[in-house]
């Protein structure tokens, strides 16, 4: 009777003992709190990235915090100058590209930035066995030099005239990454730049700290340190927001709204280029008939899909050029809500006629089509159902199919899909390929294969000419042509929504691209910020 | 018999399950890598994120060449193992960090959160079963049983969410999420511990209802036993007879439920962690899957079925050590 305490007494100590030992194994260095002066602004987003290197896709549309590119982008978007002493300038030609360096800029770790920084940085994304997804928008690039330690020299494989907009790229020092498989590179966890601020720890999976960098060439930042917190589940980001732990966060537009009414909180409905819309494959037989596009293009509701599925925060699409661009064309803009009227008589004059069980037919031919979205997508699900309640009005049959995107790609070139895209900086950076003929049916570029000579002109001029009186004619053109021929159904353009303290002065939305998370956010130019 | 002589032939058994392990993990990894290959996911596509829909088909193919992910899996297999024994677990795609890195970084926080939370219920269960036993029938035995009911009833990502609502956000007590406060410069162990508060709370509380109820049960049973009721009728102290003889007998299966509990522990850890924003292995598990990443996921079943292992051996040792009929010889 007696033997037994003393064995459970050990197992309850042996279970304590493991949990010491627990603890002991996964302890961090723990410092006493040093009291910081200044501000700490803290902002949460759901978008971690897997390494804090621009040459691995960190944050290449720059406003990456902790790195410069040559040129970086003010409060409109517009390109001015960043490492560059001024904004570099194409040759004639379109094919050569000089930069100056800025004198006495630093990294992080108070080594001098020279042009062999950049050359580095640009080749290491040009080489084949770096994991580096920005090789293929760069693949105009034929070399990059550096005649001397404050010149750098970018030669291209044909004119180009958006390049500059690829000079955003962060630069990463040379001396700490040469000779190094830079895909496993230490580097890519603990990163040295330019930018305002230093990484001083990176807990995966928990919160970034940065710290500001007292040598910045923009200026010191006006708060201390800024810290980003990645919180995944969305729930739980607002509840956290609600608990006042955060300065500022990225939330979906129906939790933000819980947050309008309380005046010590303030939302943030950002303008995006991020589009959704319905590809239209030629290689379907009802949608090959341009009237059927048309028509739907008139019963779409795009008024009642903004206001009821994204909450108001969002535009009418109607092309894919935002209407924030200076490209954007006012004249192809149609009506918000549907025209069902007006799709009717066009669907009648093309000789689609009422059926059996509402769906019309031609030539024995039901028009009926089916719609696919990926699955896991909510909105681009809801989209799908509008559109199909949309159509259905029209006497046009719709079949909406969530699959993976494993069992959508092979579906693409006869199946209508429900795609999204979109970048603010160039109209050439997706339309070129989506659009272009050439690259009908390759993969994700152009698969529903439209062709259409006007339009491939239109892209290739908007991309050769260096003009920008040239470029707006020639994407106003393309515009155009694409509200004719009607290759997609453009739906709505996101707006990202963020909740900030009510304190939070300094925040400048811009329109943004598709991601932001600890890049290219509401906090772009977080050095600026304070809080009143 | 003496302690030492009931644990007798402990090494041979260890060392027999220790041969037995080998192919159990072998079967495993096999299977973790034939499910992998079942999988239409692309961990290209996966890792480049949006970028997928922009980037050339041939820079993509690169991405894979880079990775060996296009290898036909039985050399991927081999590969892996190779690099296994020679102490290297491979190169998480969807992490972009060796998978050794990613498993120190975040291993530590699950077992903590997992460890202190098992440590909890099993005494909170002990103690609250055994007293419900003991008046069987009345109010605190009748309390205990409906808030277990009505727990067992409640998904544990809820109960997180209502905890935070309650605490965090109505009365202020304790933080709402996170490892460490979020400016913190540092992280010590104080801030942790307070962090900590609410998860293993949650975890444990919608662990404990299961353990509670089976310790009440079995406790009430053996109440009835002869040798308990000789014990009560030799006029020992109530107190004595329930924990040292009552609760004792009752012990032993409550030892096999505790091993064959702990899998359904470890995935209500990986939902507690999504909830508190907890760095630990239950987001990097779910990446990994979603995104084809079988190095990770090989390791992560790995570790996961060591540690099952260990604690069928760890309570069959418990066994032998606790009930003088058991012979370790089998």
């Amino acid at each position: 009777m007696t033997r037994m305490r003393p064995t459970f007494r050990r197992l309850v100590a042996s279970t304590a003992a493991t949990g010491m030992l627990v603890l002991a194994g996964c302890s961090a260095p723990a410092t006493p709190d040093s009291a910081t002066g200044g501000a700490t602004l803290v902002v949460a987003t759901s978008d971690e990235p897997d390494a804090l290197n621009p040459v691995l896709n960190y944050g290449v549309d720059g406003a990456s915090l902790i790195f410069d590119g040559l040129v970086t982008r003010d409060n409109d978007n517009r390109l001015v100058a960043g490492l560059a002493t001024a904004l570099p300038e194409l040759s004639p030609d379109g094919r050569t590209v000089t930069a100056k360096l800025r004198d006495g800029v630093q990294f992080h770790d108070g080594t001098a930035l020279t042009a062999q920084d950049v050359v580095f940085t640009y080749q290491a994304v040009l080489d084949p066995t770096v994991d580096s997804t920005l090789r293929s928008d760069l693949d105009m690039v034929e070399s990059v030099t550096a005649p001397d330690a404050a010149t750098v020299v970018f030669r291209l494989r044909y004119p180009y005239a958006p390049f500059l907009q690829r000079l955003t790229l962060g630069i990463v020092p040379a001396k700490l990454l040469a000779g190094q498989d830079i895909n496993t590179a230490g580097f890519n966890r603990k990163p040295v730049g330019t930018g305002p601020y230093r990484v001083e720890s990176w807990t995966p999976g928990d919160r970034l700290v940065l710290t500001a960098n007292e040598r910045y060439f923009g200026g010191r930042p006006r708060n201390d340190r800024v810290v980003v917190a990645f919180v995944a589940d969305d729930n739980v980001r607002a509840q956290r927001m609600r608990a006042g732990e955060f300065d500022a966060a990225e939330l979906p537009p129906k939790l933000a709204s819980g947050f309008d009414a309380d005046a010590t909180y303030r939302v943030q409905r950002v303008p995006t280029a991020d589009y959704r819309g319905v590809m239209l494959p030629t290689g379907n037989p009802v949608l090959a008939d341009p009237a059927v596009r048309r028509a739907l293009n008139l019963a779409v509701d795009r008024a009642a899909m903004v206001s009821g599925l994204l909450g108001g925060a969002g535009e009418p699409a109607f092309g894919p050029i935002p209407p924030t661009s200076e490209f954007a064309d006012p004249s192809i803009i149609g009506k918000p809500t549907a025209d069902p009227t007006a799709a009717g008589t066009l669907l009648d004059a093309a000789g689609w006629t009422p059926g059996p069980g509402g769906v019309r037919v031609k030539d024995g031919r039901p028009a009926r089509f089916t719609l696919m979205y990926p699955a896991s997508d909510t909105l681009r699900k809801d989209l799908a159902l509008a559109v199909t309640a949309d159509a259905k009005k029209i006497g046009i049959e719709v079949t909406p199919a969530g699959l993976t995107w494993d069992a959508i790609d092979p579906r693409m070139k006869s199946d209508a899909l429900l795609m999204g895209y979109g970048t603010p900086y160039d109209p050439d950076f997706v339309s070129y390929k989506l659009f272009g003929s050439r690259f009908a049916g390759q993969g994700y570029f152009n698969p529903g294969s439209y062709r259409s000579e006007v339009t491939d002109r239109a892209l290739q001029e908007g991309r050769d000419q260096i003009d920008p009186a040239l470029r707006k004619a020639a994407y106003a053109q393309f515009q155009k042509q694409l509200a004719g021929d009607v290759p997609w159904l453009f739906l709505a353009y996101l707006r990202h929504t963020y909740v900030l303290k009510s304190s939070v002065r300094g925040v400048a939305p811009r329109v943004e691209a598709h991601e932001h998370g600890v890049a290219n956010s509401l906090w772009w130019n977080i050095d600026t910020w304070t809080r009143s | 018999m003496t302690r030492s002589g009931r644990l007798a032939g402990a090494g041979p058994v260890v060392r027999r399950r220790l041969l037995v392990a080998v192919p159990v993990l072998a079967a495993t990894s096999i299977g973790m890598f034939a499910l992998g290959a079942a999988s239409p996911v692309d961990p290209a596509k996966q890792y480049a994120g949006a970028a997928a829909f922009t980037a050339s088909e041939e820079n993509l193919a690169q991405l894979r060449a880079n990775w060996g992910v296009d290898d036909p899996l039985p050399v991927q297999y081999l590969r892996w193992i190779s690099n296994l024994v020679q102490g290297d677990l491979g190169w998480s795609t969807s992490r972009h960090e060796p998978v050794a890195s990613v498993l120190a970084a975040r291993a530590g926080w699950t077992l903590l959160l997992i460890g202190v939370t098992l440590a909890l219920v099993l005494v909170a269960s002990l103690l609250l079963g055994a007293l419900a036993a003991y008046r069987r029938g009345g109010v605190f035995d009748r309390g205990l049983r409906t808030a277990a009911y009505a727990v067992e009833s409640m998904p544990v990502f809820w109960l997180g969410l209502a905890a935070i609502a309650v605490f965090a956000l109505a009365l202020g007590w304790l933080p709402a999420g996170g490892l460490t406060d979020v400016t913190a410069t540092s992280t010590s162990w104080s801030d942790v511990a307070h962090h900590l508060i609410l998860p293993v709370g949650v975890l444990a509380v919608s662990q404990a209802p299961w353990f509670v109820l089976f310790v009440r049960d079995a406790v009430a049973e053996s109440l009835r036993d002869d040798h308990v009721l000789a014990a009560r009728a030799r006029g020992l102290p109530g107190r004595t007879v329930l924990f040292g003889h009552a609760l004792r007998t009752a012990l032993l299966p409550f030892l096999t439920l505790v091993g064959t509990h702990l899998p359904e522990l470890v995935g209500g850890a990986v939902l507690v962690e999504t909830v508190f924003s907890l760095p630990g292995l239950g987001a990097v598990t779910v990446a990994a899957a979603l995104g084809s990443d079988f190095p990770l996921l090989a390791a992560i079943t790995l570790v996961t079925t060591a540690v099952v292992l260990a604690a069928n051996l760890a309570t069959d040792l418990a066994y032998a050590a606790a009930d003088p009929r058991v012979r370790l010889d089998g």
